[in-house]
């Protein structure tokens, strides 16, 4: 590592220079650009979105009055909830079990399956989302693989609906579920599992007592992170759910840039960021207190 | 004592894995068709729809801006993310206990909440021009990465080396670039890496902010779909799995693939 020399004869200026700026301030002026970028870039637009909704004359709380007594608006929310929750729920069995089979394969093979989760992961939302729609469109390999054999008569339509998004989203998130379970299923050492069972636990019971309350912190963060990621989504349900499955995403779009209704469309902002900041300070405390280390 | 994995659970995860990488060969098989309409398997092979790509001048502009955009916000967000980052591991004490948490709102806060609220407040409100709202935009969306990344890096540097050389007469700047950063360099290139790819792939943000005339790959690629079904869009897919694999080479390359896992 470099380290230079000792300019000879500018001690004495240097250390004027130092004892000029306390470091307080020195620490401030470094970190102000990047605090006041996000101060105003993102706090007071989204502050002003925020105020937008409870301003309004008809009262502070007309926006939500009228979003929560709106039975389509009702039903938007409700569907996404539903779909982020699935979503969430077959993530994260699917990614703990092949996390588990990568965590536990040999050197070679298990970077290999590493870079084929990466893969999709590092891949453009849009384009895995294009894929589901020349899957499941109407000549879509899965119509045309089942009309040649015979199954059914004429095409299914599986395009917009919510099994779609669905899908979709799976694929989405699963590479994310598997990386964030690897990491924390390789950080579980394999004397405490071997320690349970030479100690006349079985397999099951070693899994139960042992692996599972270890890895419920990083399940429930990836966990977070999927419900998350569905809820707020925008580019999969547009693609894949298209205006007859709307959700919470492509109805805020929809609201601002179709309709031009900005006080819904920040009332829809407002509920996503409430939720999405719920979910995360519940389930952040929630994993802090099931974590066997720090709980 | 070493338990074996249950073949069950293997065959499940085999399948897990044909699940994840099965779509993206679909996408490779429809570019490589010849037909004007979205098949697999491909009916006859043909490149005509990767020429198609460039002869469409939306693609060839919005590539551009892409870029542009991926490299300039990801550089404004490392040239005011790594001071800070710096401040917070150096001068934890000085510093608020909340600072760090202010870099974690980009993530916390919903993208597509930002990129509306970047629409409204500053694109329309303030009448900035498309380029420089989208460049905000994308710049505030990588901040955490490049903040936490180099952070994370700096947290485990010796800060008594930088000590060293100033207290030997080095001035602080010097030490910065020639003790400091050379230390840190993994970590400022993977968070280049990271802020790159999640800015190229943007859509909740980008979605709200682009106009008449400017526009990122990923929303030309969304209006494209909306109006023609054909097998560009499986090449400019094809394109962006391209720049995928480059990343992935680029990490391997610099700093290895077992970074990703941790």
């Amino acid at each position: 590592m470099p380290v230079p020399a000792p300019p000879t004869g500018r001690r004495g200026k240097n250390k004027r220079l130092r004892d000029r700026m306390n470091p307080r301030l020195f620490a401030w002026v470094l970190a102000i650009p990047a605090t006041l970028f996000v101060a105003l870039g993102l706090g007071l637009p989204v502050l002003s979105t925020f105020a937008t909704t409870i301003g309004e004359a008809a009262g502070p709380l007309q926006p939500y009055i009228a979003f929560f007594t709106s039975g389509f608006r009702r039903t938007v929310l409700w569907r996404t909830m539903e779909v982020s929750l699935i979503t969430t729920a077959i993530s994260v069995v699917v990614g703990f079990a092949t996390a588990w089979v990568v965590a536990r394969a040999p050197g070679r093979i298990k970077s290999l399956l590493i870079i084929a989760a990466v893969f999709p992961l590092l891949t453009s939302v849009v384009v895995r989302s294009f894929a589901w729609m020349v899957i499941l469109g109407k000549n879509g390999i899965v119509n045309t693989a089942l009309l040649g054999l015979g199954f059914i008569g004429e095409p299914l339509s599986m395009l917009y609906t919510e099994g779609a998004v669905i899908v979709a989203m799976v694929y989405l998130f699963v590479p994310l579920m598997i990386l964030t379970l690897v990491g924390v299923l390789e950080g579980i050492p394999r004397d405490l599992t071997d320690a349970a069972t030479s100690l006349g636990a079985t397999p099951a019971a070693a899994f139960r007592q042992v692996v599972l309350p270890m890895a419920v912190p990083g399940l429930i963060v990836g966990a977070v992170l999927v419900f998350t990621g569905s809820f707020t989504s925008y580019a999969t349900p547009q693609l894949l759910g298209g205006e007859r499955q709307m959700m919470m995403g492509t109805f805020l779009y929809q609201r601002a840039m179709v309709t031009f209704d900005w006080v819904g469309a920040s009332t829809i902002a407002a509920v996503m960021t409430i939720v999405t900041l719920a979910t995360v300070l519940v389930m952040s405390r929630l994993a802090r207190k099931l974590n066997p280390v720090t709980g | 004592m070493m338990s074996r994995t249950h073949p069950l659970l293997v065959a499940f995860a085999g399948l897990t894995f044909i699940f994840l990488i099965g779509p993206l060969i679909i996408i490779i098989g429809t570019a490589l068709s010849d037909t004007t309409f979205l098949t697999f398997p491909p009916q006859g092979l043909s490149l005509r729809w990767f020429e198609n790509i460039f002869e469409i001048s939306a693609f060839r502009t919005t590539m551009v801006t892409s870029f542009m955009l991926a490299v300039g916000g990801t550089a404004l967000s490392l040239l005011i993310g790594v001071p800070a980052a710096y401040a917070m591991a150096r001068y934890r004490v000085e510093l608020p206990k909340f600072l760090p948490n202010v870099f974690v709102l980009p993530i916390l806060v919903p993208e597509i909440v930002l990129g509306f609220s970047l629409m409204k407040s500053v694109a329309t409100g303030l009448g900035f021009p498309i380029f420089t709202s989208l460049l905000i935009g994308h710049a505030l969306l990588v901040l955490p990465y490049c903040v936490r990344v180099v952070g994370a890096s700096l947290n485990s540097f010796d800060f008594s080396i930088e000590e060293a050389a100033v207290s030997l007469g080095c001035p602080r700047w010097k030490s910065f670039f020639t003790v400091v950063l050379p230390n840190v360099r993994a970590g400022v290139i993977a968070a280049f890496i990271l802020a790159f790819i999640t800015s190229i792939n943007d859509v909740s943000i980008s979605i709200f902010l682009t106009g008449p005339g400017i526009s990122t790959l990923p929303i030309q690629l969304l209006a494209h779909m909306e109006q023609f079904f054909d097998p560009t869009i499986a090449a400019v897919s094809v394109l962006l799995m391209g720049v995928t694999v480059a990343v992935m080479a680029v990490v391997e390359w610099t700093l290895g693939l077992t970074f990703l896992t941790k």
